[in-house]
């Protein structure tokens, strides 16, 4: 069955079936897809721009100090320690849930993923405020772990579920031992998904601000918040923001190498049901510490803030009415949801349905946009309505709703092409041969195949923004308030009992969005038994 | 006594909110013969401290609605540069005076009437006449008697550059309360001897930096850090959320006249670009009024009150007993030599 859907690995050579279809060029998507870029390097061009203002002279004395250099101690030595323990446990996680006898397993599969849902910095109250001694770099190592792993969880899981069993079962007929069949077996299997989830993480570590401010940990994000808010100094913050920039690129760069060393299978088999390997004496072992990891991520936070909640004292200071900010917070998630999952559209059926080199590239450098600091993106935008549009649009939500959907761009692609390179072109083939114009076969067959993925990329978009903060600040209408500034000013007033619920509302708004999403990720490679895919990432 | 305050103060938005509704209905049901004016704050202070002065003054101009734009005080002076003419804001509230003293060196802002000037003594209100002083805080150090003993506590704030306080100082470098030190410390030794400082200080507090004044005093309460420099209130407000039996640190002042004894000012201004003049310099009028101070003398936000002769009632060391530095608020400046040396010293 479908023999011609599995999309071509990145960067392989053209057989030349794909030239003989280039020769249609798909223009509408080609120009949407056009605007979509363009739209996401405004605020890269705007980093050059005003990094490059005050001349190479004043740049090169902020960079080239010691300073800068513990920064990028700091940053690189987080972001590695904490991908690779990301890697770890969600690959862990994922294969004793997905492949294993483990009790109750499914009720594991679901509580793993809510984490996803709870803020950074909720994670990172949640720990100093039970145990003051989770600080510094290895409270940073500690909070960012337990709070972005869901980031390689889901994709693994997702890669697992789908795979094909035989390779597994063959490998245990020839006798390879458990560990043996777990390392080259099952991680084999996942590898493409364990890379591209490491890659989120790296990319979402270095953009990473409140989680930071909360532990007392410096990273080159924190400092550039500090630039900007304490010398006025936007050229300094631009600078800064560029390395990040180049910190990215180094990572995509490194992936893409590590993916394409080892290549990828070409046959991928059939998906079956698994049978679920027996853990035997390891059960009590495995179930402990995917409690432990549970605890750790949800049961810490969401404890702590059920604590604030009860014995906080009421202070004499007036708060804002949680209703009105959880309504606030949940309609922009909402519109940017939208807004990203369209913009992510064009691009994915571009990257998978008609690739290139260059719109592969293209496609995967919408990626860096993750790890630009929502507060350069915030500037970026509200200094060109400033300075271009006259103060049209200035402080505005609709102006926010875009600066999120830029934001969070590359999680929505993750979520639709996964859809995207799962959906058989077949049915498109077949729709097409039957005399469906090409407009028609997006609506009536390509649409209703991606449209879980759209839900996803939908949902990812949404509990970020439900959770973001630097640019939430710097955009949002005056007088409007969401969850997540609520909670940053008691919080950052020592106002824990006041804070709390904002907390509980964020992680109750989010708490839905990431249950959908786990269902997505359980449902996307047995959706279609024709061919598993577990590439979920651009 | 708070939850007294807590239940006026939620009765007073109670009252505001029905009190708005029913002016909008009213306004409604005239066709618009009853218009109100909208206003806005650009706020740097704490949020709860200028929730509980709007929602009061709101009660007491009904005609004038107040929408308020909260972040740190540094971020807003940025924002209204950068919005010039154009900008929205028509009162500016910000923590310290070097802010304020920003805007008004680029033209930004509005003469106050003297009437409105004469609330405050003049030392706390800007040289020029174009902003108020509101409140005030003092700073001091934060310590826990449990790693620094009393007897170990230096004088002067110079010594905490000494290789005898290496590892047990915490430091909020970014914080825009720390700059007026770096400024008093400049007036009292010149750039060199401050540089070397900060250096100390930078050496002194390796792995203790943080990014805000409240994750400072909850290091030192937690005894992840020994001693540090904060303004009064965060240590009072960190009481009045976890309570007195968790509080694990102490307060100690300088010696008198210390460049590390310093009164921030907090205070408000009009913006020249305001096209609502006479609501925006009602609401700083409001801020220094009786009713105004009081809201600040009861209130959890444990600043002092500079205005109309209210004091706290809150149990800290009395406004009138504190012997700070003599600096004034136009030696404060902008604190952009402050900013310079820390940058020099890589604290930024």
């Amino acid at each position: 069955m479908s023999v011609e859907v599995v999309p071509r690995p990145v960067g392989a050579a053209h057989p030349p079936r794909d030239r003989r279809r280039r020769a249609r060029r798909p223009v509408t998507l080609l120009v949407a897809s056009a605007l979509v870029v363009l739209a996401l390097a405004g605020p890269l061009a705007f980093l050059v721009v005003q990094a490059s203002g005050v001349g190479w002279g004043p740049i090169a004395h902020l960079l080239f100090r010691s300073l800068t250099t513990s920064l990028l101690w700091n940053t690189v030595r987080l972001d590695v320690v904490v991908t690779a323990l990301c890697a770890v446990l969600g690959t862990l996680s994922a294969y004793l849930v997905e492949r294993t006898d483990l009790p109750g397993r499914r009720v594991f599969g679901a509580l793993l993923v809510i984490p996803f849902a709870i803020p950074d910095f909720v994670v990172g109250f949640g720990w100093t405020s039970i145990a003051p001694s989770v600080a510094g770099y290895w409270g940073a190592v500690l909070v960012m772990t337990l709070a972005v792993y869901p980031l390689v969880y889901l994709p693994v899981a997702a890669a697992l579920r789908g795979a094909d069993p035989g390779l597994e079962e063959v490998a245990r007929s020839l006798g390879l031992g458990r560990l043996a069949r777990f390392w080259r077996v099952t991680v084999g299997q996942a590898r493409r998904a364990i890379l591209g989830g490491c890659l989120l993480v790296t990319l979402v570590i270095l953009a990473e601000y409140g989680a930071f401010e909360i532990l007392g940990y410096q990273t080159f994000t924190t400092e550039i918040f500090s630039e900007y808010s304490v010398g006025f100094d936007l050229s300094a913050a631009s600078a800064l923001s560029l390395v990040l920039v180049g910190l990215s690129l180094v990572a995509l760069i490194g992936q893409n190498l590590v993916r394409e060393r080892h290549g990828a299978r070409v046959a991928r088999g059939a998906a079956r049901r698994h049978t679920p390997q027996r853990l035997g004496r390891v059960t009590g072992p495995a179930l402990l510490g995917v409690v432990a990891l549970v605890v750790a991520a949800l049961g810490v936070p969401v404890g702590a803030t059920l604590y604030w909640i009860s014995s906080g004292s009421p202070s004499g200071l007036t708060g804002e009415s949680l209703v009105g900010a959880g309504l606030t917070t949940a309609a922009y998630a909402a519109g940017a949801g939208v807004l990203a999952t369209l913009m992510a559209l064009p691009i994915a059926l571009l990257a998978v349905r008609h690739p290139t080199r260059l719109r592969s590239a293209l496609s995967q450098s919408t990626l860096l946009i993750l790890a630009v600091p929502g507060v350069v993106v915030a500037l970026a935008l509200s200094s060109f309505t400033e300075q271009h549009l006259g103060g049209l649009g200035y402080q505005s939500a609709p102006l926010l709703v875009l600066a999120y959907a830029l934001m969070f761009f590359p999680l929505a692609l993750v979520g639709v092409r996964a859809s995207v390179a799962q959906a058989p072109r077949s049915l498109e083939e077949v729709a097409g041969s039957l005399g469906l114009g090409r407009s028609r076969v997006f609506a009536r067959v390509t649409l209703p195949l991606v449209a879980p993925g759209l839900a996803a990329a939908f949902c990812l978009v949404f509990l970020s923004v439900v959770t973001e903060l630097t640019a939430t600040l710097i955009l949002i209408p005056t007088g409007a308030q969401t969850l997540a500034t609520q909670f940053w000013a008691y919080q950052q007033n020592l106002a824990y009992g006041q804070a709390a619920p904002f907390a509980l509302v964020m992680m109750a708004v989010a708490a839905v969005p990431a249950y959908l999403l786990g269902r997505f990720f359980d449902r996307l490679p047995t959706q279609r038994a024709s061919r598993p895919d577990p590439r979920v990432l651009p | 006594m708070r939850a007294l305050v807590a239940l006026r103060t939620r009765g007073a938005r109670a009252t505001a909110t029905l009190l708005s509704v029913a002016a909008g209905a009213l306004a409604l049901s005239a066709c618009g013969t009853a218009s109100g004016t909208t206003i806005t704050l650009y706020n740097g202070q704490h949020v709860q401290t200028t929730d509980a002065l709007v929602t009061a003054f709101e009660k007491a101009h009904p005609g004038i609605h107040v929408a308020v734009r909260s972040d740190s005080e540094n971020t807003l002076d940025a924002q209204i540069v950068q919005e010039g003419a154009r900008s929205p804001a028509d009162v500016f509230f910000a923590e310290n005076s070097p802010a304020l003293e920003y805007l008004q060196g680029r033209g930004l802002l509005a003469p106050l009437p003297s009437s409105l000037l004469a609330a405050t003594p003049a030392r706390y209100n800007s040289p020029s006449g174009r902003w108020v002083g509101v409140t005030a805080r003092v700073s001091l150090m934060v310590y826990d008697p449990a790693t620094v003993s009393r007897s170990r506590l230096p004088s002067s704030i110079l010594q905490l550059a000494e290789p005898r306080y290496a590892g047990l100082l915490g430091l909020a470098p970014s914080e825009t309360d720390f700059q007026p030190i770096v400024t008093a410390v400049l007036r009292s030794v010149g750039r060199a001897r401050t540089l070397a400082w900060l250096e100390g200080l930078k050496r002194n507090a390796a792995g203790h930096l943080y990014s805000s004044n409240e994750a400072l005093t909850l290091a030192v309460n937690r005894g992840a850090v020994g001693l540090a420099v904060i303004d009064q209130y965060y240590w009072y407000r960190l009481r009045a959320s976890l309570g007195a039996g968790s509080m694990h640190s102490t307060l100690a002042p300088f010696a008198p006249r210390d460049p590390g004894y310093v009164i921030d000012v907090s205070g408000a201004g009009v913006l020249a670009s305001s096209h609502h003049r006479a609501a925006a310099e009602a609401l700083v009028r409001f801020l220094v009024s009786r009713t105004g101070q009081e809201i600040i003398a009861r209130s959890d936000s444990f600043e002092y009150p500079l205005a109309s002769g209210v004091v706290t009632v809150q149990p800290e060391t009395p406004f009138g007993a504190l012997r700070p530095d003599p600096i004034s608020v136009a030696q404060l400046g902008t604190g952009s030599t402050a900013v310079a040396l820390l940058r020099e010293a890589q604290l930024l």
